[in-house]
């Protein structure tokens, strides 16, 4: 922002006191509400010494807890992104009747809390459900197990996907597409080498916050997973477990691994906004365009 | 090939955007659609394309009903409107895209040699690198053009292909478009809704309003007969100028002029403000001059007659004239048609 000249007149929110106060507010409330947990889950994970700190995560039950985390978002991820993706291409490239319902539909986890969803999948999954019956007689168990856990995991973040690249793709309209298959190209090949590389920042974004969404949810999968030691409690769950046996440095070792991810995930979301706006090369939709050069007499 | 259109209509939700066009296309020939905003330029263009489908009647490439060809078989070369280029890709990847995704294989040198001659015959050279947010809007047009040739199509269809440029650009690009045409002869149909652009360029112009066809006819057919007021007002500024009719010839104040069309009663003359003279002495039309606007081919006056109706009269620029003076106007020529 270009200083002002003395003698010019001040613009909107110029003023130093207004401009500092709001500054001020702003840093301090991150402060206590934001950065100091953070502190504390460092501080009290550490509070009896790295060893202890390496014991605990190193217990098999925590071990357990990281790699059912782990496997949930491997499977829920890309289900989820494949979803996104087909929902936004349904809803921005074609009309049908329902589009507009569709996209409220998706738009539902948003709004919905999550431990609605895991209640629900009880209902209908579980032994008085609605399917209760037929899977038990069938052997497949989807509650207090693995399918359920990503069933609920994916609820809660089918939207993630969609939700970045609907208003992209929306903005970017049917003018490329059609230009790819007036000029020959296939359905798939349309898809592949016009749509994607335009909205792939959008979706790499999409599937960053996913994951991370995946990893941290809490409610849903409290409710579906039966919290079974070792078997079905995933690194948020074994976190409250841990405190509520009182194992409070143990508790905080496993928050530090989901922070640790979280930072990780930050870290991915930076570099990721660096790499659509500032790439010389390949010019992103949403960076500022390279000024025309000045046209030559055709 | 010759494109033939029978008796297609389109209509969105309850809009009747397209009601029942019939136009033929000959084998080479380069043709306007014409009409104001809203006419359905687009909509037809789009149907022959194969981008949208019509809900009556038939489109025939050569004896073939294209119809139903999906739009990536049929052949066709599409410029839109935005140009649509690939903002991903450089020039040269975007020139060459339906070379590379083509049923027909061609080898990577095969395909770099054919998208240079391209840039050489653009005149885009040197720019193959860039990317389309890197060059301006006159060389974006003729990347978009050189993208559609580039798969040697059978029919090449531009959607108001100058429409986003400035006037001087806008006039080269039309020569040198209409260079290309002769240069390739391949089959064109462009969308417009500049008159001057479209009796500049094309062989055959089809004049549309309200989703139908008003006329058709070279630039001269259409300019010398116009066959109603709609095309008149429509190909050029125009005053109307409210006469009678007597046998033959129309009638107003002390001016006559022929009228072997028109039937008794009231009519109305339309007169090209270049139709008319303006003259010190009657007899004429008495006005008033009301502006002046010094032009550098000529003087344009606006002029309000007795009758409170204003005209517009471009005159040499020796007329002499100055605002508040009064005269009197003449016609020179004028289309007469009953209202
Ligand atoms: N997809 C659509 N859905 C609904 N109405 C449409 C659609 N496409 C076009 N129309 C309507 O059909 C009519 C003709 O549209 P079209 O785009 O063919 O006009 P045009 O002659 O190309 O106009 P312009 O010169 O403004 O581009 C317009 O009234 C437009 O609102
Ligand atoms: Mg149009």
């Amino acid at each position: 922002m270009a200083r002002r000249q003395p003698g010019q007149p001040r613009r909107v929110g110029d003023s130093p006191a207004f401009k500092w106060s709001l500054i001020v507010f702003v840093v301090v409330t991150s402060l206590i509400v934001i950065v100091s947990p953070l502190v504390v889950i460092a501080t009290e994970a550490l509070g009896r010494g790295l060893p202890a700190y390496f014991a605990a995560i190193a217990e098999p039950d925590m071990v357990s807890a990281v790699t059912l985390t782990v496997v949930v978002a491997l499977i829920a991820v890309p289900i989820n992104t494949l979803f996104g993706i087909a929902a936004a291409w349904a809803v921005t490239k074609f009309d049908f009747p329902g589009r507009r319902l569709l996209i409220i539909v998706i738009d539902i986890p948003f709004s919905v809390s999550p431990i609605v969803a895991g209640v629900s999948y009880l209902f209908v999954y579980g032994l008085q459900g609605l399917f209760g019956p037929t899977l038990q007689s069938a052997d497949i168990k989807i509650l207090f197990a693995l399918p359920g856990i990503v069933m609920a995991s994916m609820f809660v973040t089918a939207p993630f996907v969609a939700r970045e690249l609907i208003p992209l793709m929306q903005a970017q309209g049917r003018d490329l597409e059609e230009a790819a298959t007036s000029l020959g190209a296939s359905g798939f090949r349309t898809f592949m080498s016009v749509t994607l590389p335009n909205v792939r920042w959008a979706m790499l974004y999409g599937i960053i916050l996913c994951n991370a969404r995946v990893m941290g949810e809490f409610g849903a999968v409290s409710v579906v997973s039966g919290n079974i030691r070792g078997e079905t409690n995933t690194l948020p769950l074994h976190v409250e477990l841990l405190y509520h046996d009182y194992q409070t440095a143990a508790s905080f070792a496993a928050a530090s691994i989901l922070a640790f991810l979280a930072v990780l995930t930050l870290i991915a979301k930076v570099w990721l906004e660096r790499q659509g706006a500032g790439r010389a090369g390949r010019p992103s939709l949403s960076g500022p365009p390279v000024p025309a050069p000045v046209m030559e007499k055709a | 090939m010759k494109i033939k259109l029978e008796d297609v209509s389109k209509t969105f939700q309850t809009f009747r955007a397209v009601r029942g066009v019939s136009l033929e296309i000959e084998s080479g020939e380069m043709v306007a659609l014409l009409g104001p905003s809203g006419s359905g330029k687009t909509t037809i263009l789009r149907m022959i394309a194969g981008l949208e489908y019509p809900d009556g009647g038939h489109i025939l490439f050569g004896d073939t009903d294209a119809t139903r060809i999906p739009v990536r078989e049929r052949g066709v070369g599409f410029v839109f409107q935005n140009y649509a280029l690939f903002p991903h890709m450089t020039v040269a990847e975007n020139i060459g895209f339906g070379m590379k995704v083509s049923k027909t294989k061609r080898s990577k040198a095969e395909i770099a040699s054919r998208v240079n001659e391209l840039l050489g015959l653009m005149r885009l050279d040197g720019l193959g690198n860039r990317f389309p947010s890197q060059i301006s809007g006159g060389q974006r047009q003729r990347v978009a053009l050189a993208r559609a040739l580039a798969v040697d199509p059978t029919v090449l269809l531009l959607d108001e292909p100058f429409g986003a440029l400035d006037a001087n650009v806008r006039r080269d690009l039309r020569r040198w478009l209409r260079e290309i045409h002769e240069e390739l002869g391949i089959t064109s149909l462009f969308v417009t809704h500049d008159q001057e652009e479209a009796l500049d360029l094309a062989d055959r112009v089809v004049i549309l309003n309200e989703g139908n066809i008003v006329q058709q006819g070279t630039p001269e057919e259409v300019s010398r007969a116009p066959n109603s007021r709609f095309v008149t007002t429509f190909l050029g500024d125009t005053n109307r100028i409210p006469a009678s009719v007597h046998d033959g010839s129309a009638v107003v104040g002390e001016i006559r002029l022929p009228a072997p069309n028109a039937t008794n009663g009231a009519a109305e003359i339309l007169a090209r403000p270049r139709d008319l003279d303006w003259q010190s002495q009657g007899p004429g039309i008495a006005a008033r001059v009301l502006r002046v606007i010094d032009r550098p081919d000529g003087r344009r006056l606006v002029v309000s007659t007795d009758a409170e109706a204003h005209l517009e009269l471009d005159v040499a620029p020796e007329v002499v004239a100055s605002v508040g003076a009064t005269g009197f106007v003449t016609i020179r020529r004028g289309q007469v048609f009953n209202i």
